[in-house]
């Protein structure tokens, strides 16, 4: 092996071997478990954006519609079809993942700025529907009354409602599942073109690549992996909330990959570790802790654009 | 039934003049500096109190006379130090940046000005009804629509008559040939900006008298501005004009018929825009791509 893949695999080693432990060291930490779940589920969200924004290099600013469509589904699901963990995620996956591809094909064909103003219009319409159906949906106070079941494996019962570490290895698992899944699209001939795309759109269509049919495919696969999220984020509450399919929370999840690093795999989930500690720690500390996250997202921009790994490589570079 | 019907159209005329006015600020910014300002909602908000802090001392008419040119002086200072770094590079950021402080500015007014609404007074005879049938034909609604016309029309003598807005016109189709004619881009993007903020702020001295004031009334705006966009055809201001009357009168007319669907249906004309007719109603070939 060259150092490059020794290198790669002790990074790859570390991180995984920091997750499986997470409930053990971020305790002593003055963490929670609770937490290191919501690092796991957001991150897994902001990957899945950045499957799209930094790997398709195509600007989606109405992601969260995805998200919150997934959170529905799961919760819609256990609420009133089956009291089943792996169906509601089923379930949330594709009605995240449907409603983007539908979507989708309005909206491929725009770039830059006015593919992210499509993407917030049409992610705020998911956004309406939830706050006004309330029948269905709850309306503003969200949607209550599930919650998460046991998972049956026929011999015996694994119950993640009650034990906080339980659920977190079942969402590292399901977390692991779709990481696993996402990378291989991406190394596979047609995450390449995905890449093509992003370095030169031009020379990829000259050289036969159609483009707009892979932009939609990558954005109607990112919305999956963003259902697969929402679903599990709803999970996590057991409660689906309509701010869950704001812009702004499509806000917070670019701003995830961005402060992490758009342009590697890993970036988005360090990005999202620091967003939702940082968060967790104003929001206890300040009521003024939007000014802060604005603030942060000012910053970021103006002196991390590459993010923090972008940040660290460029310095080892 | 005709009065109710008229009630929501003046309604929605009166909203949708708002949205135009927002609308067409975004637009100049975002066809010269290819920068959607998150933040516009912002200085909605911003032109509405510092309207509302000055009138005890120059009274409503130096407040809306003051207010608008002191937020867009606030906006020029925000494209100098923030945005003119971000120029050229991934629209992203601007739009990040621009996102992040809307957060500051709803969180710094509400700490400066407290979350409890304010009302902005104005003169007594302009909240007058016009006559009893038609209670809701206020002089102030009739003043909001003629200040809205006036400052349209001023802008389009502007872009059409005006050495600035022929370059602001020129750039927008290709800034690259605007500078290398020895103009000054960065000039004219600071110019340019500040006249989208004016508008800004105008709104939010009008708003202010009509709805009070909120540190979130801004964001409200923000969406169904982006819509007459992309409805109107983005790159095309008198689309983004029509855009804009368009969803207000659409949404005021569905209120009559349809309460709960009155914002929908902006949403459902912006799909139908974009599937029938993708590069807006106005909008050139290729403006979106």
């Amino acid at each position: 092996m060259s150092s490059e893949q020794i290198r790669k695999t002790i990074a790859l080693a570390a991180i995984w071997t920091a997750l499986l432990l997470a409930p053990y060291w971020m305790v002593p930490l003055g963490g929670y478990t609770a937490l290191a779940t919501r690092v796991l589920v957001l991150g897994l969200a902001a990957m899945s954006l950045n499957f799209l924004l930094g790997f398709t290099g195509v600007l989606s600013f109405g992601h969260a519609a995805y998200f919150g469509l997934g959170a529905y589904g799961a919760g819609l699901t256990l609420k009133y079809l089956a009291p089943s963990t792996p169906l509601s995620l089923i379930a949330g996956m594709l009605l995240g993942g449907v409603c983007g591809a539908i979507l989708g094909t309005l909206i491929v064909r725009r770039r830059g700025v006015y593919f992210a103003m499509v993407t917030i219009a049409f992610g705020q319409v998911f956004y309406y529907i939830a706050f006004q159906w309330s029948s269905l949906t709850g309306g503003d106070d969200g949607l209550r009354g599930f919650s998460r079941q046991p998972i049956d494996l026929g011999l015996f019962k694994i119950d993640i409602l009650s034990s906080a570490n339980n659920f977190y290895f079942f969402v590292l698992f399901c977390f692991a599942l779709a990481v696993g899944v996402m990378g291989f699209i991406l190394r596979s001939p047609f995450g390449r073109t995905m890449i093509a795309i992003r370095e030169n759109e031009r020379r990829s269509r000259f050289l036969g690549i159609p483009v707009e049919r892979h932009i939609w495919i990558a954005f109607t696969l990112s919305c999956f992996f963003m259902g697969f999220a929402g679903a599990l984020y709803a999970l996590v509450n057991n409660f689906a909330d309509p701010r869950g399919l704001h812009y702004s929370q499509s806000g917070d999840f670019v701003m995830m990959a961005v402060m992490g690093g758009m342009r590697s795999f890993w970036g988005p989930l360090l990005g999202a570790a620091v967003f939702v500690v940082l968060q967790d720690y104003l929001s206890s500390i300040t009521v003024n802790w939007m000014s802060f996250v604005g603030l942060l997202f000012v910053l970021v921009v103006l002196f991390f654009p590459r993010g923090l790994l972008g940040f660290l490589q460029r310095s080892k570079a | 039934m005709t009065q109710l019907l008229l009630f929501n159209v003046t309604n929605g005329l009166i909203i949708g003049a708002f949205y135009v006015l927002m609308a067409l600020g975004l637009s100049l910014i975002l066809n010269l500096s290819n920068v959607i300002n998150f933040a516009h909602g912002g200085f909605l908000v911003i032109g509405g109190y510092i309207a509302y802090t000055i009138t005890p001392y120059i009274g409503f008419w130096g407040a809306l006379l003051l207010a608008p040119p002191l937020t867009a002086a606030i906006g020029l200072a925000v494209e100098r130090v923030l945005i003119r770094p971000l120029y050229g590079r991934d629209p992203l950021y601007s739009l990040l940046l621009t996102f992040g402080l809307a957060f500051m500015i709803e969180d710094g007014t509400r700490f400066i000005w407290g979350p409890q609404g304010k009302p902005v007074t104005i003169p007594a005879f302009l909240s007058q009804p016009l006559s009893n049938e038609f209670f809701f034909i206020t002089g102030y609604r009739l003043f909001m629509v003629a200040v809205v016309m006036i400052a349209v029309a001023l802008l389009f003598l502007l872009l059409r008559y005006t050495r600035l807005g022929i370059r602001i016109r020129a750039g927008t189709l290709d800034l690259e040939t605007v500078g290398a004619l020895g103009i000054n881009v960065q000039m004219l993007r600071s110019l340019n900006f500040a006249v989208g903020i004016f508008l800004a702020g105008l709104s939010g001295v009008l708003a202010a008298g009509q709805l009070g004031l909120e540190p979130t009334m801004g964001t409200g705006l923000l969406m169904p501005s982006f819509i007459a966009i992309i409805v109107g055809g983005i790159g095309s201001l008198p689309g983004t004009l029509a855009g804009g009357l368009l969803i207000g009168v659409a949404s005021g007319l569905t209120a009559v018929f349809l309460p709960a669907a009155s914002e929908a249906v902006i949403y459902v004309m912006m799909a139908v825009v974009l599937l029938l007719r993708p590069r807006g109603l106005f909008g050139e070939e290729g403006m979106m791509s």
